[in-house]
């Protein structure tokens, strides 16, 4: 599946915010999701592209891809169990 | 033991990374927690674009940690609650203005909250007898564990044979023959550990907060005692830059690098600024009111930290826009303005 293909069900802006906030607001979104629904986190922390990998992980959800454009990060996430 | 559940506090340094490995061993399936106060160096270091030496963003330990020992990890924001402690923990600092006793009662607090909704046995920390002056003495440990509402329920995997026996070992969930006494600063056998179990883990060892760090405390207690209050603003300017303070009590904060430079443009629509005409070199904070006289020490502080040279100033202090040409600010009168200790009440 292409990254632009993807229709997210949620998405969540942290611009402006660093380690570990967009990981926290990462969990805190997915918790409220639904099994299957997909999140489009958008952040401008570089880190979050070994964070947010890492991080689905080590909880067990799916990690769809990112790309880059204007020094922000597009990261979608897919909710593929409870928190 | 099969079926029992275990919540660890993991900070994502060798001895909370081996405190899991050690329980896990037993056949226990571990939860990892990890706190975020808003102290933390890894988001400070990411927040002014510092990276690594190969170039690579600093990663989150407790993240890494977690990956390598094949746990959850939850990030617990208590941030909040936390600016609070800081400005006045109940037990005090330590040697800077870290209130460690106060951390980790607020973080066990937590724990056993999680503990009891979700129905985890007990909790696990990388906590070492003897190897932290002011967390780690068995009396604090005691203090912290009956304040936390966890007594019988914590266990310290790495010091567990020279402390009593918890109820996870009265009750026979956990061996506590496998457990081990480890006490002390030393860190030999943790190394030989990390071997073992083939653990890459950060060196040196080290907290990921900078209220442990001298020269942040020493900042922080100064502007309490000059401006007489904190604001969780403040908490953050004061990990930034080179801070100077003017006779009149105000305070410049001299950005050190383009990454300190582009933190700071972020604050010039509240504070006053300072910086050449042109746009090179530094960008000066401006924080609290300067008298006029000191307009020209301030224009000589940008000259000095940009390029050293004379140049063209601008000083935007409310409404107020001022220009002015400047030579850079001679090393004993910016000697006079910097923050020292001998010059802070209350430290030594």
């Amino acid at each position: 599946m292409e990254l632009s293909d993807i229709k997210p069900d949620v998405v969540h802006d942290v611009v402006g915010t660093f380690c570990p906030v967009p990981i926290s607001e990462t969990a805190k979104m997915i918790r409220q999701m639904k099994i299957g629904q997909i999140l489009e986190l958008i952040a401008d922390d570089p880190g979050v592209v070994e964070d947010i990998p890492a991080w689905c992980k080590t909880t067990g959800q799916e990690f769809l891809g990112l790309y880059e454009e204007d020094g922000e990060y597009h990261l979608f996430i897919k909710k593929v169990k409870e928190l | 033991m099969s079926g029992i559940k275990a919540l660890a506090l993991l900070s994502g340094g060798l001895d909370s990374s081996l405190a899991i490995k050690l329980i896990q061993e037993q056949g226990i399936q571990v939860y990892a927690l990890h706190f975020y106060t808003g102290f933390c160096i890894t988001e400070q270091k990411r927040r002014l674009g510092i990276k690594r030496e190969d170039g690579s963003p600093y990663v989150n330990p407790a993240l890494r940690a977690a990956v390598q020992l094949g746990v959850p990890l939850e990030i617990v924001d208590i941030s909040d609650e936390y600016f609070e402690v800081v400005l006045n923990p109940k037990y005090g600092y330590g040697a800077n203005v870290n209130p460690c006793i106060d951390c980790r009662i607020m973080m066990l607090r937590k724990a056993k909250e999680i503990m009891q909704e979700r129905g985890y046995h007990f909790v696990i920390t990388g906590e070492v007898l003897g190897q932290r002056p002011m967390s780690q003495m068995f009396p604090t440990l005691r203090l912290i564990e009956k304040e936390s509402g966890l007594e019988g329920y914590i266990l310290r995997p790495l010091s567990a044979k020279l402390l009593p026996p918890t109820i996870p070992e009265k009750l026979g969930w956990v061996d506590r023959e496998k457990l081990l006494g480890i006490g002390g600063r030393g860190r030999k056998v943790q190394i030989e550990l990390a071997k073992k179990y083939n653990l890459e883990y950060e060196q040196p060892a080290g907290g990921c907060c900078y209220l442990t760090d001298p020269n942040y405390a020493l900042k922080f207690k100064e502007a309490l005692s000059v401006e007489g209050s904190i604001t969780r603003e403040d908490l953050v300017l004061l990990s930034v830059g080179r801070h100077l303070r003017l006779p009149s009590g105000a305070k410049l904060i001299v950005a050190r690098n383009e990454g300190e430079v582009n933190f700071l443009k972020g604050f010039i629509n509240r504070y006053g600024y300072a910086k050449r005409q042109d746009n090179k070199g530094t960008l000066v904070l401006i924080k609290g009111l300067p008298t006029e006289e000191e307009y020209p020490t301030i224009a000589g502080v940008v000259c000095r930290y940009s390029k050293r040279e004379p140049a063209e100033v601008l000083i935007k202090i409310g409404d107020k826009e001022i220009c002015l040409w400047a030579e850079p600010l001679s090393e004993e009168i910016l000697e006079s303005f910097k923050i020292i200790k001998e010059k802070v009440h209350g430290v030594e």
